[in-house]
């Protein structure tokens, strides 16, 4: 009966749009904390992974076959898994979100630094850089590029994962599409489902945009893309 | 005991094995679901991928179907197919969870089957052409085998992410074991939840480890598999 009424309702209703402008900015707000707090968490842990995995090479085999293992855990599971640990809180649902990001971000970095050219680092060996010098002068500005291609992957997917923790009470825009869903049958429904989905596609592609944008300052030197 | 002895004391109730919400018939609704979303994937994305990388054309538009594939979250595309498809007529849960999962497997199958084509040494391709093959059976027989652990471990990835993924199938009143995990949040059961968790990670694992066996038995002695460190990927 419900999915008959369905048919006879539109299915965006733009008055609600405006009516709900503030809880919209709210739901961004939201979404747009989560997702920094997880690619911060996940930019720092990662880089301490990829010092020792660059340190030690052997360690480099585990440490993406056990982030992999991370990354292939369906986030519902994992949110099942955390949910009578940790209840809903904002920890549950960064321990998730922070998860993803490790393995996209260890291989951007390793590969970054790995491929810094070895003449160049020769070289400023030769010209006295010790290790610690040598990581933040040149290999790790000449890896950015690279390493801000993961750091773009990252967040773009992190944007996407945010919208599931709705689930767990969280989920910034993610929380119109759940609440749309409950109410799928009506114009109501529908229009948050689709307000959720287009703000959160657009906030990846605006974050991607913004990242794009900073590689280009922090690498002045190098106009070319790099490859992702 | 505790938690885990309520979890154990789930698993051994003999009303979990049998019926319609039993586990077997839930994993069996899951993985029937899963093969075949994983299989229209592969059946539409590899041949194109195929031929453009054996053209080496297209570089701009696999840059595109893969950054458009991650910006768009698939529980999103649940919950937008769900109305759609009602108001097609098509009813609630499988269509959507379908699009949301073909979604999620094409574009990785895509840009790195296109990868692993585009690859292969040129100087191989140049011998291969001259010693007069054609289009079709340099891709058969040069191409198609050198990328084939690229090509296999892409459609790897997808299928365990697929796995992964129809769980938010539940969402939408799909069946699967996502249902355990989703009736355990709105019941607040815990146990029901976790229990849900656990043999969903355990059908992904499982799920990984069938198709890398099937990978090394088909995959060309002398060509090594492919890390998943090496592809491109997308997280559900």
């Amino acid at each position: 009966m419900i999915v008959a009424q369905a048919a006879d309702q539109p299915f965006i209703r733009w008055g609600w749009i405006w009516d709900h402008l503030d809880d919209i900015g709210g739901a961004v707000r939201e979404h747009l904390l989560l997702t920094g707090i997880a690619v911060g968490v996940g930019l720092a842990m990662s880089l301490v992974l990829s010092l020792v995995a660059l340190r030690w090479r052997r360690t480099y085999a585990p440490i993406t076959w056990a982030t992999g293992i991370l990354y292939s855990i369906p986030s519902l599971a994992l949110f099942a898994f955390l949910v009578p640990i940790t209840g809903l809180s904002i920890l549950t649902a960064e321990i998730g979100l922070v998860s993803y990001t490790l393995l996209i971000l260890i291989r951007n970095i390793v590969a970054g630094i790995a491929g810094v050219s070895a003449a160049v680092v020769e070289a400023a060996r030769g010209m006295g850089y010790g290790p610690v010098r040598l990581f933040l002068d040149v290999q790790l500005p000449l890896a950015l590029p690279v390493i801000i291609a993961g750091v773009r992957i990252a967040t773009v997917t992190t944007i996407g994962l945010v919208t599931v923790t709705s689930l767990i009470g969280w989920g910034g825009l993610g929380f119109f599409i759940l609440r749309g869903l409950n109410l799928f049958y009506s114009a109501v429904g529908t229009t948050q489902i689709v307000v959720g989905t287009v703000a959160s596609v657009v906030l990846a592609v605006a974050a991607d945009l913004a990242l794009v944008g900073l590689e280009r300052v922090a690498t002045p030197w190098a106009r070319r893309r790099a490859a992702i | 005991m505790g938690f885990l002895g309520d979890v154990l004391a789930w698993f051994t109730d003999p009303a979990q094995w049998s019926g319609p919400g039993g586990i077997p018939a839930r994993t069996w609704e899951h993985v029937q679901l899963s093969v075949f979303a994983t299989v229209v994937a592969a059946a539409l994305a590899l041949p194109p991928a195929m031929w453009l990388g054996h053209r080496r054309r297209g570089g701009q538009l696999v840059v595109a179907v893969v950054n458009i594939g991650r910006a768009i979250p698939s529980f999103a595309i649940i919950a937008l197919f769900l109305p759609i498809s009602i108001r097609l007529g098509l009813g609630l849960g499988f269509w959507p969870t379908f699009l949301a999962l073909f979604a999620l497997a094409a574009p990785p199958m895509f840009t790195n089957s296109y990868t692993g084509i585009s690859g292969v040494d040129p100087a191989l391709v140049e011998s291969a052409r001259g010693m007069g093959m054609t289009d079709r059976e340099l891709l058969r027989r040069v191409e198609i085998p050198l990328a084939s652990p690229v090509i296999l471990a892409s459609v790897r990835v997808a299928a365990v992410q697929v796995v992964a993924t129809a769980t938010l199938g539940a969402i939408v009143a799909w069946g699967g074991l996502g249902r355990y995990v989703v009736d355990g949040f709105a019941t607040q059961d815990n146990v029901e939840v976790f229990a849900g968790g656990l043999l969903v990670a355990l059908l992904v694992i499982g799920t990984e480890l069938a198709l890398s066996l099937l990978e090394r038995r088909v995959v060309p002695a002398g060509i090594h598999t492919t890390s998943r460190a090496d592809l491109e990927i997308h997280a559900t």
